[in-house]
């Protein structure tokens, strides 16, 4: 056991600090969506041509070959910069692993190059109106028709649907299949007159998801990636990653927060509330216990491969960190912690929905009970 | 950057284990508590196998090893429960050594590493004041997180048996050190973070022990035509288990791992170690009596002595109030 970094790991870390330090892209506009989302689009053409996009691909693929532990540093360095995101982060964390993984040699010499420059962003068509925790039981179905498939349903809580070229989708193609091996993993092309795409505004007043309508959209054959009906494992393995690399991200996140309610708590002169001082107790407890843990499954994964089921406390203890963070600063706020243009109340509320997305934190509790602890499922 | 016990601390960690499975069962737990004794013989099995002075440096007579490979025989014996004065004479150990002269080193540490001499320990953030081990105990510290300790003879202390609801190990209660034994510098205080996170991994292991006891019970108890564990009301009950108990293990051995090579940094962790093994371990070993239902409530159900030696545990050398009033503090609230 050694947590110190080893000198490869402390120049790999000095390197992106330094780089951060120099390119930094400055203050994100706010306040016109689409100014903001070009923004990002440029930032990430920065961050490609440092080659710090596609960090964990392999070189052969345009990516760094970076290490877990050299991702992680990187998010590190790049929450500590207080940098952007990169506008293409569904297309970075999750389709690029996925066409690397499971996809021919067409696809990758297809579709790894713009996923990596932002030019073609990617979007996610997983959950439906009826299909959310329960997503292997999704009714989008895909007919086959010449060279391709026509596919007809309804998904929802898509994120960029509005500017993705790609979406990363999941449509039945054998009705009578048992429902987790019926499913196909396609790639489908947004720009057709098949797709419609609308907006889906959330309880903070924005739209960051959206609905997308399919009326036998066209998808030709060689856009499945996977086999037909092996869709579901091809998916099982994009979620691991979206988990997995979104980990460390989500710890340097918090940490950050918290020491802008530690700012808080001084300004409001609140120091001295024995609540308080509990409740932020409380909440580093967890909070180190969440960035020691993401350590512990790095090195896990380190030694076997992919991210484990106990990748799920992660998330589940992230739901439950930010909630607590969010209420507390907005509780020391009081009136102003319910105004609509307190950016606190804003995080607030949107950390409502952390429970929800990506894994609800029942579900996880399921994940954790059956894989992890080995007991039987209802089912 | 690696956060794993390396191949040798598995070692001693599946060692322990093993030996512990088969010479401390349960049933030899309830024994000794029935008798009010400690295991004589497997604490001599204990002292040979060196665990007393895992941590004690060489040169006084120990093994030389870190506060890792303490962590892993605290877990391991808090696993099994064992009826053992290990605690006291660890505490001892680990007080003696941070802050004792060269004259008490060389009295105490040799002969407490061999277990050749007991150690009790005062613990005087609780009130009353509650000595851990005192049973049979010759050396007694008593370390104080505000300035000095004390180190001298179990026989010039006054101690009342006290007569608490664990009763794997003996406990007394000290109203005075006025004028006891020999005085200890401020230096000792590391020694008593480092037996904070001894403390909080003997709870580790007594947590992992109660939720595996659920896990198991929720497999083979049937109602209503299926094992409970298949419905959600216990099986997200034994999720939460897992979590309390892995967020305490990542905190735990994150304290050993500091106070052998960060120990700037050992005072905040082994205050969040404490705090969170204490109400973790409660919560899991209370959650596995509501997953046992009535029987785990029952004299003859071996889940007693966990859930009192774990809310024992959680009182002593700072209860989970205290610690977090300390993280407060520690990260400038």
């Amino acid at each position: 056991m050694d947590l110190t970094l080893t000198e490869s790991e402390a120049a790999f870390r000095d390197e992106a600090r330094d780089w951060f330090a120099k390119n930094h892209p400055g203050e994100t506009p706010r306040g016109d969506e689409k100014v903001e989302f070009e923004f990002r689009r440029s930032w990430q053409k920065t961050l490609h041509d440092g080659g710090w996009a596609g960090l964990s691909w392999p070189a052969e693929f345009g990516g760094r070959g970076a290490s877990l532990i050299e991702q992680t540093l990187f998010n590190e360095e790049m929450g500590a910069a207080d940098a952007p995101l990169p506008a293409n982060v569904l297309g970075l964390v999750m389709g690029g692993p996925v066409v690397i993984a499971h996809g021919d040699e067409a696809q990758k010499e297809r579709y790894l190059e713009p996923i990596l420059s932002a030019e073609e962003i990617w979007c996610q068509g997983f959950s439906e109106p009826e299909s959310g925790s329960d997503l292997a039981s999704l009714k989008t179905r895909a007919v086959k028709s010449d060279g391709g498939w026509k596919i007809t349903g309804q998904k929802v809580w898509t994120t960029y649907a509005h500017e993705a070229k790609w979406c990363m989708l999941l449509a039945r193609t054998d009705q009578d299949a048992p429902k987790h091996q019926g499913i196909t993993y396609f790639l489908l092309d947004m720009d057709q007159a098949e797709v419609e795409v609308r907006p889906l505004r959330q309880i903070t007043g924005e739209a960051e998801f959206n609905e997308i309508f399919l009326e036998e959209a066209f998808v030709p054959d060689e856009n499945i990636v996977g086999e037909v009906g092996a869709g579901w494992s091809v998916a099982i393995t994009t979620l691991m990653f979206e988990r997995a690399g979104l980990g460390a991200l989500a710890v340097v996140g918090l940490g950050r927060a918290y020491e802008e309610l530690l700012k808080l708590i001084a300004e409001r002169d609140v120091g001295s509330d024995p609540s308080v001082r509990e409740r932020m107790a409380k909440l580093k407890i967890g909070l180190e216990a969440m960035r020691l843990g993401a350590m512990r499954t790095l090195t896990a994964t380190m030694k076997t491969g992919i991210p484990g089921p106990e990748a799920s406390l992660g998330k589940w203890e992230w739901a439950v960190l930010n909630q607590e963070m969010t209420d507390l600063a907005t509780e020391i706020l009081g009136v102003d912690g319910l105004k609509s243009d307190e950016e606190w109340t804003y995080r607030f509320l949107r950390s409502r929905a952390n429970s929800i997305e990506g894994g609800t934190t029942e579900v996880l509790k399921n994940i954790v009970a059956e894989r992890v602890l080995g007991l039987p499922r209802l089912r | 950057m690696n956060f794993d016990l390396t191949e040798d601390q598995r070692e001693i960690k599946d060692v322990a284990r093993q030996f512990l499975e088969s010479r401390c069962k349960l049933d030899d737990v309830r024994k000794a508590a029935d008798a009010g004794s400690y295991d004589e013989g497997l604490w001599k099995e204990i002292c040979e196998l060196g665990w007393p002075g895992i941590a004690t440096p060489e040169a006084d007579g120990g093994q030389g090893l870190g506060m890792v490979e303490l962590a892993t025989i605290c877990e391991e014996l808090g696993y099994a429960c064992a009826p053992v004065p290990f605690m006291g004479s660890v505490i001892d150990s680990l007080v003696i050594a941070a802050g004792g002269s060269d004259e008490q080193r060389a009295r105490w540490l040799p002969n407490l590493a061999t277990g050749e001499v007991r150690g009790a320990a005062v613990m005087v953030d609780s009130s009353p004041w509650v000595a851990i081990d005192t049973e049979g105990a010759t050396v007694v510290v008593t370390p104080d997180s505000k300035g000095v300790g004390r180190v001298g003879e179990a026989s010039e202390l006054e101690i009342v048996p006290l007569d608490l609801i664990d009763k794997t190990r003996s406990y007394g209660e000290v109203a005075s050190t006025d004028g006891f034994g020999e005085e200890l510098p401020p230096e000792h205080y590391q020694g008593v973070l480092k037996s904070q996170v001894a403390l909080s991994a003997e709870m580790l292991g007594l947590a992992q022990r109660a939720m595996e006891m659920a896990v198991d019970y929720a497999r083979d108890r049937e109602q209503f035509g299926r094992p409970i564990g298949a419905y959600q009301a216990v099986s997200h009950r034994c999720a939460e288990m897992l979590y309390a108990v892995e967020e305490t293990r990542s905190l735990v051995y994150y304290a050993a791992w500091c106070a052998d090579a960060e120990p700037e940094t050992l005072p905040l962790a082994a205050a969040m170690a404490k705090a969170q093994a204490s109400e973790a371990s409660w919560s899991v070993v209370s959650s596995s009596l509501q997953v046992h239902g009535g029987i785990g409530f029952t004299w003859e159900h071996d889940l007693q002595f966990l859930l009192k030696r774990a809310r024992t545990d959680g009182r002593l050398l700072g209860t989970p109030k205290q610690e977090r009033a300390r993280v407060a503090d520690l990260v400038g609230v």
